[in-house]
């Protein structure tokens, strides 16, 4: 199973490829779409690209919960 | 008699002559130009005034015909991939022939929506390959500005007008098949839906996407493996023009090179069964793929569905 840090630095991964964010820019506290400027359908995207890498199954409707990046690796260390 | 395959020998298009802005929307509804070229990717589209659906269908079987040497007499197969026809009798496709003169083939309409063109080409080399036919025209045609609602800003905003058309013939002996296995299927979700008497498109934009995210690599790697082409030397790739959003990401995720991808989508909008062939028909007329180069098409959307193969370009 992952860890907190394994998870952050996949996201990191994720970002950068589908959203161009720089890696560096990538901490728990950070908000997808106030602080790393990623929009719903780059959300969606890296939801479908998280689901792969981590092996998790992330509902449509848990997607709009995931406000931070935290949030977001919280959801997954629990269900992957 | 039964042929090992089929091929490509000619495409043709037609798009109506208007144009219809982004800005253009912007005074009809609640959006603006940045947010659909951010969103969507699309510039302008093309919208019908009096032409039918058949109408479309004919112009650009007309131009396919022509370019492909054969003449209406040849043709024993008409199959119209449509979602958007009114008229359900006479079919498009009897109607397709009677403009075109093409007496006594066997003539069909298909409804897959979006991924129509693939599932049509995919009928007519197993029709080829079952000797139950020659050669076929087979057509995408929408007149989606029908069935839309002008007054919603999630779906006019995104869908439009168009036709293409493909001449696919029997392969010589010794020849090789020119229209590649299909990988086709469906995930039946009434996300897209066009339902009811005098229906308007109704769409779950979020829930399309990312089935659309997640499903269309897996038929397009499915498909090429089946052809046996690496995604890498695929000198064409023309997958349903549903959103510049979804069909960018897509090319990266395979491999392919962003060249050779198909980006009509930012001035013909989403043509549904239309935009592949459209698409491509246009690629080919602007010299942009090569003769004999092996083309990817992944169609995918309503129903949900998809369909995906590998031709050889004409
Ligand atoms: C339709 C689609 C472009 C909508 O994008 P989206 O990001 O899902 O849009 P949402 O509905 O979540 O809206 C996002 C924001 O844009 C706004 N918005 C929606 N449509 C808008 C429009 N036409 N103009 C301006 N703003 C619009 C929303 O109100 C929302 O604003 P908010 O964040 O302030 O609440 C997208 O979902 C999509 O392309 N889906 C796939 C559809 C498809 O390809 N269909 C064909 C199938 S083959």
């Amino acid at each position: 199973m992952a860890t907190r840090e394994e998870v952050v630095t996949g996201l990191a991964e994720i970002l950068e490829e589908v959203a161009g964010v720089n890696p560096d820019d990538v901490s728990e506290e950070k908000s997808f779409t106030e602080d790393l400027d990623v929009d719903s359908l780059s959300m969606v995207e890296v939801v479908v690209a998280a689901e792969e890498k981590f092996g998790a199954k992330i509902p449509d409707d848990e997607v709009q919960n995931l406000k931070t990046v935290g949030d977001a690796v919280s959801f997954i260390v629990a269900n992957s | 008699m039964s042929a090992n395959g089929s091929k490509i020998l000619a495409f043709g298009h037609y798009q109506p002559s208007r144009v219809v802005t982004n800005d253009d929307l912007a005074q009809m509804v609640d959006t603006n130009d940045e947010w659909i070229q951010s969103r969507v990717g699309i510039k302008e589209r093309r919208i019908a005034d009096t032409e039918t659906v058949a109408d479309m269908a004919g112009f650009a079987a007309e131009k396919a015909l022509a370019a492909s040497g054969l003449t209406a007499a040849d043709i024993d197969l008409v199959i119209v991939a449509t979602c958007s026809s009114i008229d359900r009798s006479p079919n498009v496709a009897c109607r397709v022939a009677d403009k075109l003169g093409v007496a006594g083939a066997a003539a069909f309409d298909l409804n897959t929506a979006c991924s129509g063109f693939s599932y049509a080409l995919a009928n007519a080399d197993h029709a080829i390959r079952a000797g139950a036919a020659k050669h076929a025209l087979v057509i995408g045609a929408e007149k989606l500005s029908q069935i839309t609602d002008w007054s919603d800003r999630s779906t006019c905003v995104i869908f439009a007008d168009g036709a293409g058309a493909a001449v696919v013939s029997a392969t010589a002996e010794g020849e090789e098949p020119g229209v590649g296995p299909v990988v086709w299927g469906s995930e039946p979700s009434d996300a897209i839906a066009i339902e009811g008497w005098q229906p308007y498109i109704v769409q779950e934009g979020q829930k399309v996407f990312r089935w659309a995210t997640g499903t269309a690599p897996q038929v397009a790697l499915a498909a090429c493996e089946k052809a046996g082409v690496a995604p890498g030397d695929l000198g064409g790739f023309v997958p349903h023009q549903a959103n510049l959003r979804i069909i960018e990401p897509l090319a990266r995720k395979i491999g392919v090179d962003p060249a050779v991808l198909s980006r009509d989508i930012i001035e013909s909008g989403n043509t549904s069964a239309a935009s592949i062939p459209l698409a491509l028909s246009k690629m080919i007329e602007r010299g942009e793929v090569k003769s004999g180069s092996p083309v990817l098409l992944v169609g995918f959307g309503g129903g949900l569905t998809y369909a995906g193969q590998v031709v050889r370009c004409p």
